[in-house]
């Protein structure tokens, strides 16, 4: 019997034809997929990495919401006028505890990865209202209405706690003081600043919408935009530590 | 009638209806206790549509005869209904999908049309776009023509009576909560699966429901073989599902937060993604296409497929190979360099069945090419297969890194995405939609003559478009990696922004070209529907295939 008349059982059985498709396509993404979840340079622990904040958390929960991440990738590759223009190239655990993961596809906008600290809080209030008043051929949307949106940050908690249970080390102690670390973080020379830190090294702790008064939209993304790449010392990392 | 069957309930009447009132019942405490009023919105219309669903469902019962005969005079009686539904959806959808592209592509030209709302921004509505083009028009198009050619190809009954009609109302349905969900911002940012949760699980629910009913019919079939258009159809529902359970693997806050945080992480989720995203475009939007073009490209031409073994070789090696080339759209980035090269070189071998298919599409003309001349309907399809063919080619070389590292993050993805969209995908869809409706409601094709129309304003639309695209794409890469003579970065980021703007006007209006050619067509369709006479003389006209 000739090959082609074998494939008679797959035109004539419609449970072989659907078994015969299962197998055929679960090979490709088990043998990518599956791996990444067991290879050094895909779950290497870098110095420097922490989950983030309560705030910087909703903070990139409105960068989600918002879509930026259609128009701004935050992953820099190791290509000569990317490391120029942006950074050193992207690490994987910088990325280890985004869920979902804000690689991006297209950059309309600028790349993000390291954003972090390259423009003053001022400079990030007068974007997010009017990107044109200080990049003038930018074709952004203005976002002006969050710094006039206050946070709902109600249940910050129960968004820390499913995230531990997925795996980010948040710690009872961070999920229990997750709401007030909101408010120490978007306030300027808070007493709890220091207990804050302790929990979060490196935080920036301030009044990042130029609005003491209310807790914002504006504070929370520009306490994430601030933070962004800013994690790892580059002066201190190894890069052939994970050499492959 | 003295000897009339006894009218009962059937299972899957009390059932459903049960069903459909608990879940009402569970979306009213769902909207009383949501944490926020976008969620609760949402629950009130899954209270709305269940409610609706249990009242259809009884006044069905009430309507319906005692018997519905599978077969009538030994013709099968064949259930068109949920067909006809979903074809109709599918000009809506894409009326509406094409019309929000227009309108993301001018607010990049002129930002101004953000208007400062934050639900028509850029970022709200381009997942709306692709949504609404892919899902709600390719969707309901795949969902219209399977169910249609499962039925002729097996001469059988679709199997179910509610059933399949659950299943094109709440894949409708779903599109409205997932629509009306980027409007208001929910979403969960994974490209072209946005949709949070609580829809991705009433998804699971619409698709388990079309696989078994799918299947079911194949397995009624009075025909001893499968055609070949429904292992392709077959495939695609097969692994849209098993894509959509892996991709959307969540743990909602809770069960009154439409937010919810995926399992993966970082690098494992861009990789868990991009075998979804490129598995969108190779089982969504290829798969059930090429189905379409093994059932209507035959039909119409009244011709016979090319040859029947490279459909076997296209079928098995195509989707065999498509699952291994997701790890291209992660070129250059913190993922391993080995599943970067095993992407890239499966993306290449793809180029092979690709072509086969695309000859054995267009081959199928043999013996009949004077069609072309003469049925622009035929000419939509075989022009679809041309730009499928040229798509494919596009594709595996954008998916070699070092042309990738010019490419990627660029224009020039979108105008290849949309040579494949409206060219590819849109055209096989706008030639199955001609030939279906008429077909369907048993009426001539109003206008030959509007759809020879249709046809070269899109062609010219799709060429403005995707060379715009072409252009700007490789403009701004360039750029990006221009020095000077000192060894300077040449252009800042704005400036290459500054440089899209006539292209991003000129991409504007060839999407508006695209866009009056499918409101043609949806009047050429209206008419067909609600007149049943011919614009054109008799003679001109073209008998339906069948």
């Amino acid at each position: 019997m000739s090959l082609w008349a074998r494939h008679a059982i797959f035109e004539k059985n419609s449970i072989a034809l659907v078994i015969g498709i299962l197998i055929v396509i679960a090979i490709g993404g088990l043998v990518e997929i599956v791996p990444l979840f067991y290879l050094k340079n895909t779950i290497e622990k870098v110095d420097g990495v922490r989950p983030y904040t309560p705030l910087e958390l909703a903070g990139r929960n409105i960068y989600v919401r918002e879509g930026c991440y259609l128009c701004h990738s935050q992953m820099i590759r190791p290509l000569r006028d990317e490391v120029e223009r942006y950074g050193h190239y992207s690490l994987a655990a910088e990325s280890m505890y985004d869920k979902p993961f804000q690689w991006g596809s297209k950059r309309t906008g600028p790349d993000l990865a390291r954003v972090g600290g390259k423009y003053s809080d001022t400079w990030h209030q007068d974007h997010m209202r009017d990107p044109r008043s200080v990049v003038p051929g930018s074709v952004m949307p203005n976002y002006s209405w969050l710094a006039e949106t206050d946070l709902d940050f109600r249940h910050i908690a129960q968004d820390l706690k499913v995230q531990a249970l997925l795996g980010v080390p948040y710690s009872a102690d961070m999920i229990a003081k997750a709401t007030v670390d909101v408010a120490t973080q978007a306030t300027t020379d808070s007493p709890d600043a220091t207990d804050l830190a302790k929990r979060y090294p490196k935080v920036n702790a301030r009044d990042f919408d130029g609005n003491p008064a209310r807790i914002t939209e504006a504070d929370a993304l520009i306490a994430y935009l601030q933070m962004l790449g800013t994690q790892v010392d580059f002066k201190l990392y190894d890069d052939k530590a994970n050499i492959r | 009638m003295a000897n009339a069957p006894q009218k009962t309930m059937t299972i899957g009447e009390g059932g459903s209806a049960l069903a459909f009132a608990a879940l009402a019942l569970l979306s009213i405490v769902v909207a009383a206790k949501a944490f926020t009023p976008e969620f609760a919105f949402h629950a009130y219309l899954f209270t709305a549509a269940s409610i609706a669903a249990v009242f259809a469902v009884i006044n069905r019962y009430y309507e319906r005869p005692a018997e519905t005969p599978l077969t009538i005079d030994g013709k099968p009686n064949y259930n068109m209904g949920p067909v006809k539904f979903a074809s109709v959806a599918a000009v809506f959808w894409g009326i509406a999908g094409f019309t929000v592209g227009l309108y993301i592509a001018l607010e990049l030209a002129f930002p101004v049309l953000n208007f400062d709302l934050p639900w028509i921004t850029f970022g709200r509505l381009r997942p709306l776009h692709t949504s609404a083009v892919i899902f709600a028009f390719g969707g309901n198009v795949l969902i219209a023509t399977s169910l249609y050619v499962v039925q002729r190809t097996c001469r059988a009954r679709l199997v179910g009576e509610i059933a399949p009609w659950f299943v094109v109302l709440g894949y409708n349905f779903f599109i409205v909560i997932a629509g009306t969900g980027y409007l208001l911002g929910i979403t969960q940012s994974k490209e072209y699966a946005e949709p949070e949760w609580y829809a991705d699980l009433f998804l699971t629910v619409i698709w388990v429901v079309y696989f078994l009913v799918y299947l079911g019919t194949i397995m009624r079939r009075t025909e001893p073989h499968i055609y070949v258009a429904n292992w392709f159809y077959l495939a695609f529902i097969i692994t849209i599902a098993v894509l959509h359970l892996g991709n959307n693997a969540s743990v909602p806050l809770s069960l009154f937060s439409p937010k919810s945080y995926i399992v993966w992480s970082g690098v494992q989720d861009a990789m868990v993604q991009w075998w979804y995203g490129h598995n969108a475009v190779g089982f969504f939007l290829t798969a059930g296409f090429l189905a379409m073009m093994y059932y209507f490209i035959p039909k119409r031409a009244d011709r016979p497929v090319y040859s029947y073994r490279l459909s076997i070789i296209h079928f098995w090696s195509l989707i065999f190979l498509y699952i291994w080339a997701g790890p291209h759209h992660l070129h250059y980035t913190a993922l391993p360099d080995w599943a970067q090269t095993l992407g890239m070189t499966f993306s290449i071998m793809l180029w092979m069945p690709s072509w086969g298919g695309m000859i054995n599409g267009i081959m199928t003309l043999s013996g009949a090419w004077d069609k072309l001349r003469t049925d622009p309907v035929l000419r939509m399809m075989v022009v679809s297969v041309a730009f499928y063919g040229m798509s494919t080619f596009e594709g595996p070389m954008m998916s070699v890194k070092i042309v990738n590292s010019l490419s990627h993050y660029t224009d020039w993805t979108i105008g290849h995405v949309h040579s494949g969209a409206l060219g590819w995908v849109g055209y096989i869809s706008f030639g199955a939609l001609y030939c279906l409706i008429p077909w369907l409601w048993n009426r001539p094709l109003y206008s030959l003559k509007l759809v020879n129309w249709h046809f070269w304003i899109s062609t010219i639309g799709i060429v403005l478009y995707i060379s715009a695209m072409w252009v700007s794409g490789i403009l701004q890469g360039l750029m990006w990696r221009a020095y000077t003579s000192l060894g300077f970065l040449e252009y800042s980021f704005v400036e290459t922004v500054e440089a899209m703007h006539p292209f991003y006007v000129i991409r504007a209006l060839g999407g508006l070209l695209f866009l009056t050619g499918a409101l043609l067509m949806a009047w050429n369709l209206w008419k067909t529907v609600n007149t049943a006479v011919s614009a054109e003389p008799a003679s001109f006209r073209l008998a339906p295939a069948e």
